[in-house]
């Protein structure tokens, strides 16, 4: 495999090297130039909206060796990802100020953990897989625990870090073992050698996969791995809570989507019945303890995990309409949780966070247009037409019912009906109590236009979904 | 002859990883750990894996156990400092769970071994460039975007430690 190495073999890595070294003269930038701390996040900003750009017109390819392919799919969730990251500078400039947060270092560790996740995203080595796995966890357990004053974040930041390190550890045993028995940790590589020596059966294989499966459902919070995302979305600060329940989910649903289809192409029944008792639990477990919650930021972390599960659907029904269903649900997903968490950060004020469900008692009468919004992305959450939510959870459901699965649709909707309860709780403590206090919501350039894109997205998705739907699936072809 | 001594080593292996676990001592832990990563050294060098038990014994011995020493002799954990009692009805309930998963796990992959294609570092390629030379190979060609990235893993680890070890912006 020693091919000699030319400059145009770093092609398809360009968006990669590029935000790297972004993050890097983020880092010199604020050392060197205190005054101009102010510009670092448009710099950011405009860098992002630049590799996305750059995307829109890369053309496939792969590099070193395949361990590095990109292709539409990629290039799909790659977007995500830097979605994600931008609405979170945006929604991060005035919250930053409030919170009194250093940033530098803040959109350089973001820069790094996107890195991270497009590299997940196109990898199709195990190893790489895993390096990108840790580099997006790294830099995130680091952005949670910025708030050094909080003891609430000091203890998510750490739990994120010992239960990051205890999954990345089950994770790279189960690479141990699919390396043990195939001899490779390349994707393609373990496919070829399963069908040909026809071990697909064999359990030892089965408990890698598993067990590789397992880091990852770690990353993406479904059940039963679930355990560390409300404290932590919970302590962490409410900007970095939003990257993480939607950046890090896309690139851990890539990642899964890529392995089981392209290392256990064979094994759809095996690994479809693992995923089922997944996404079940995933949605049991999100949205029956979301009720009893009294914060906000808990009540939505249990929202991702039931999410999850609903994007489960679309993979575990292993067809190309499963997957673009998934994807399309991923990008949807992140529009409402980004713009749901841009209006609990509108809330949030010096003298108080404004986190408690409580204190959106009334929250029509003192600020209508805040509360209009947070309707908005709570019934999209819900999944109540037009908002694209429902357009989402349609074409999962849909897949998943044309595949077989019709047991596990049924349960889906009824706990879908069940997260209603919830989230229109929300509505209701806006709407129907009186005001428990007077203030003003502060809206700034950058959280105005996050809400507006999100609103947007949701409200326009919702009545015209077919340009997005066509597009998720021809990120298939060829896939 | 190899087999008994690789015995011997494995029992002194687990030994020392149950030390690390069971000392109530953190000084006695981190040392039962030093034990543990010496005698892993050994298990690659038996495996003619002579590069890598050097590089265990430096990276994991040599950097890892003394940074741990470091971190109890800053905390000011002296010698006759105890951790509290961990056999708690709760963590037994999870060591009786651990243990039921180790030995699934443990009896699918003793049960049905299956042995994957061999690479081609041959011991003829071994002998004649030598271990390091083609470990360095590897590296820089088939393995060079992950090995570029563990770079980048590591100035984020420097970039994070700096920031959350640094004093906190409203004292400045």
């Amino acid at each position: 495999m020693n091919m000699p190495l030319s400059l145009s073999a770093f092609i398809p890595v360009l968006p990669e090297i590029f935000l790297v070294c972004m993050a890097i003269i983020l880092v010199v930038v604020d050392f060197s130039y205190p005054r101009n701390r102010e510009m670092l996040g448009q710099f950011t900003l405009y860098s992002g909206l630049g590799v996305i750009l750059f995307l829109f017109c890369q053309k496939p390819g792969i590099a070193f060796g395949s361990m590095f392919i990109v292709d539409s799919y990629s290039v799909f969730f790659k977007m995500i990802c830097l979605f994600g990251m931008i609405m979170t500078i945006l929604l991060s400039v005035q919250y930053l100020k409030v919170e009194q947060i250093r940033q530098g270092e803040y959109f350089s560790l973001m820069a790094f953990s996107v890195v991270g996740m497009m590299i997940m995203a196109s990898a199709a080595d195990l190893i790489v897989v895993y390096l990108g796995l840790e580099l997006m966890a790294l830099s995130i357990y680091c952005l949670v625990g910025l708030l050094k004053d909080d003891a609430r974040a000091n203890e998510a930041s750490i739990k994120y870090f010992l239960m990051g390190g205890f999954s990345s550890a089950v994770l790279l045993f189960g690479i141990t073992l699919l390396y043990g028995m195939t001899g490779t940790t390349d994707m393609a590589g373990i496919a070829s050698y399963c069908s040909q020596n026809a071990i697909l059966s064999n359990p030892a294989l089965m408990v890698g996969a598993i067990l590789v499966l397992c880091g990852f459902f770690f990353k993406i919070g479904a059940a039963p791995f679930h355990f560390w995302s409300p404290d932590i979305y919970q302590g962490s600060p409410t900007s970095i809570t939003a990257f993480m329940s939607v950046a890090p989910k896309a690139a851990g649903f890539a990642v899964i989507g890529r392995f089981l289809l392209m290392a256990f192409p064979e094994s759809h029944g095996q690994w479809g019945s693992l995923l089922v008792v997944i996404a079940l639990l995933s949605m049991a477990v999100g949205n029956i303890l979301a009720i009893s919650q009294t914060n906000v930021k808990r009540m939505l972390a249990y929202s991702s995990i039931a999410h999850a599960g609903y994007a489960l659907l679309g993979i575990l029904s292993g067809t190309s309409e499963g997957y673009s269903s998934t994807m399309n649900y991923l990008l949807i997903y992140g529009f409402m949780n980004m713009g749901a968490f841009g209006v609990v950060i509108l809330l949030c004020s010096k003298e108080s966070r404004r986190e408690s469900l409580e204190d959106y008692k009334g929250l029509a009468k003192t600020n209508p247009m805040a509360a209009f919004l947070m309707l908005i992305f709570m019934f999209s959450l819900t999944g109540i037409p037009p908002t694209a939510g429902f357009i989402g959870k349609f074409y999962l459901l849909k897949a998943a019912l044309v595949a077989g699965y019709t047991l596990p649709v049924i349960i889906a909707v009824i706990f879908s009906a069940i997260s209603a309860y919830f989230y229109l709780r929300l509505v209701r403590y806006m709407y129907m109590d009186d005001p428990r206090e007077d203030f003003v919501a502060h809206y700034s350039p950058g959280l105005t236009t996050a809400l507006v894109i999100s609103a947007a997205g949701v409200i326009g998705i919702g009545i015209i979904p077919g340009s997005l739907l066509d597009w998720a699936a021809r990120s298939l072809v060829g896939f | 002859m190899q087999l008994i001594f690789f015995y011997i080593l494995a029992i002194v292996a687990v030994g020392s990883a149950l030390g690390v676990i069971f000392n109530r001592n953190v000084v006695h832990s981190a040392l039962s750990l030093l034990v543990n990563f010496c005698t892993v050294a050994i298990f690659y060098f038996m495996l003619n894996a002579q590069f890598l038990g050097v590089v265990q014994i430096l990276v994991y011995a040599g950097a890892v156990v003394v940074l741990i020493l470091f971190v109890v002799m800053l905390l000011g954990a002296e010698l006759g400092e105890q951790v509290p009692a961990w056999v708690t009805p709760q963590t037994l309930l999870m060591v009786g769970l651990s243990l039921i998963l180790l030995t699934v796990i443990g009896s699918a992959v003793f049960e049905y071994p299956v042995q994957g294609t061999h690479g081609n570092l041959t011991t003829a390629a071994v002998l004649q460039y030598g271990q390091v030379e083609l470990i360095g190979a590897a590296l820089f060609t088939d393995y060079l975007l992950p090995f570029e990235l563990a770079g980048v893993l590591l100035l984020v680890g420097i970039v994070g430690v700096i920031w959350l070890g640094r004093k906190t912006s409203s004292s400045q």
